[in-house]
């Protein structure tokens, strides 16, 4: 299957092609995507959309919803922006 | 880096416009466009094919060439009555139509417990949303708790990938299931489906009346804690997939001003709601299931696209399979115990970690909005909605644009 990589918090990841980046960023090891209004460790619940927990920065964008965002080569992605 | 948005108006006007590319929506577009009306599809996700088909080949036999599909955009208004405001990643864009068809479908109904707002702790069909999307499971320990038959759906496709499901907690009781499992035998089709799901559950142990009462673990989830005939006792586990069951997305038709059902929005026999040249197909209308979606949205499309007498044609077929929505909804309704899951400290809303304690204070939604945040945040209300309908019994407040948060350069209008 052809991979395609990208980086999660300056980690290089390779993912299988047509991945969101949400699985890119748990494949990367990172158990918390954003921190809470009070600090508490948050991930995705969803996983399509709805609830807004799976939130991280690509490419210098903030609030992205990585559950419906594929992976594009080259990427940067950091979580708990 | 600051954005380059363009703001686009469509000069094309379409005969029908379809939000929502999962069964239903497929499924009218599809008949609309047979029926000879210029149809577009709008859909948030990077794909047609919905939740239930996922990254799968299956929509494909309803993909027609003629059809445009809108993928990665959001509806956030509605300006000017038949026009859409669409937010696409660098784009924005105004769809005209004459007809709407809104298959906006379902989510998952979450329910608060201690814990639940752990990493790894995830919506049922969320778990499997995430797998299909590349997430690893293979050699994962995970628990299936909730309520209904994604239930079984879910844990069979994670073991089929590979993962240790320990088991499934369902909070009905199994007479309850039982009961529903006689009324199957009228649909031989859905008891062909049972006995398929059956072999690929094979060994999974199967609990009824049996929930989570607590999620532990510091950084992200290392167990569960389950409750059943009064006996409580803790699971480690990588994941817990856990869902009560669907409610349908009516954020959309409630800003059209489309009036609700108890199920719903509410429909005549041509699926078209209380506002004129406006439809509403599968689980927008009550949870029913995929067969049920297929039926709504091909009638959906015929009338929409003018053509009343082949939608008359599939009435009988919608009228079984919303008797099987019938049975489902009493088999698997909540039990009350469930009340009692959240606890004073348990945040309700998580998106501004309201906790309980603070919303059961307030009398209804409009004073937990003022008074604390509760709903206010980027989900507006979409997950603590469901749960403080069945909590509290509050009713959704009124929907205001935008439905969904929105970019600062969607809201000016150009011109």
């Amino acid at each position: 299957m052809p991979t395609l990589r990208l980086r999660v918090d300056g980690l290089p990841i390779d993912v299988p092609a047509g991945s969101m980046v949400s699985a890119a960023v748990a494949i990367a090891g990172a158990s918390k995507f954003r921190t809470s209004v009070t600090g508490q460790p948050r991930a995705p619940l969803c996983g399509m959309g709805i609830c807004f927990e799976c939130r991280v920065t690509i490419d210098g964008r903030a609030h992205c919803k990585s559950c419906q965002i594929p992976c594009e080569a080259g990427m940067e992605v950091e979580t708990d922006a | 880096m600051p954005d380059t948005v363009s703001n686009v108006v469509s000069n094309a006007t379409f005969d029908v416009a379809v939000i929502g590319a999962g069964p239903a929506g497929l499924a009218a577009a599809a008949r609309a466009a047979e029926s000879g009306a210029r149809v577009a599809m709008v859909d948030d996700n990077p794909r047609p094919g919905g939740q239930i088909w996922r990254a799968s080949r299956t929509p494909e036999p309803w993909l027609r060439s003629q059809v445009e599909v809108f993928s990665g955009a959001r509806v956030f208004a509605a300006p000017e009555p038949g026009v859409l405001a669409l937010e696409r990643s660098h784009s924005n864009l105004e769809l005209r139509y004459r007809s709407l068809i809104l298959a906006t479908g379902a989510r998952e109904r979450f329910l608060p417990f201690p814990g639940w707002t752990l990493p790894n702790v995830m919506g049922a069909g969320g778990l499997q949303a995430l797998a299909k999307s590349g997430l690893p499971i293979n050699g994962k320990r995970i628990v299936v708790a909730g309520s209904g038959p994604l239930l079984l759906a879910v844990a069979k496709y994670l073991r089929g990938h590979g993962a240790d499901v320990r088991l499934i907690a369902e909070q009905a009781d199994s007479s309850a299931i039982f009961r529903f499992g006689l009324g199957l035998i009228a649909k031989p089709g859905k008891l062909i489906q049972a006995a398929q799901f059956r072999a690929g559950l094979l060994g999974i142990r199967y609990l009824t009346a049996c929930w989570p009462i607590a999620a532990r673990g510091v950084e992200r989830l290392e167990s569960v804690t389950l409750q059943r005939n009064g006996k409580t006792w803790t699971e480690p586990c990588d994941y817990l997939a856990c869902g009560f069951g669907l409610i349908p997305n009516v954020e959309l038709p409630a800003l059209f001003g489309c009036r609700m059902s108890e199920t719903g929005v509410a429909v005549d026999d041509y699926q078209q709601t209380s506002v004129a040249a406006i439809y509403c197909a599968g689980e927008v209308t009550g949870i029913g299931g995929l067969d049920l979606a297929l039926v709504e949205g091909e009638i959906a499309g015929y009338a929409a696209a003018g053509k009343p007498r082949d939608a008359g044609k599939l009435f009988a077929a919608r009228k079984s399979n919303r008797q099987f929505a019938g049975a489902l909804e009493r088999a698997f309704a909540p039990r009350a115990e469930l009340r009692n899951l959240p606890q004073d400290d348990t945040f309700v809303c998580r998106c501004e970690d309201v906790t309980y304690a603070r919303v059961r204070q307030c009398s209804n939604w409009r004073e937990a909005k003022l008074h604390t945040r509760c709903g206010m945040g980027p989900c507006q209300g979409r997950v603590c909605g469901g749960a403080l309908e069945f909590l509290l019994g509050w009713k959704p407040d009124s929907v205001r644009p935008p439905v969904l948060p929105a970019r600062v350069g969607s809201l000016a209008r150009p011109g």
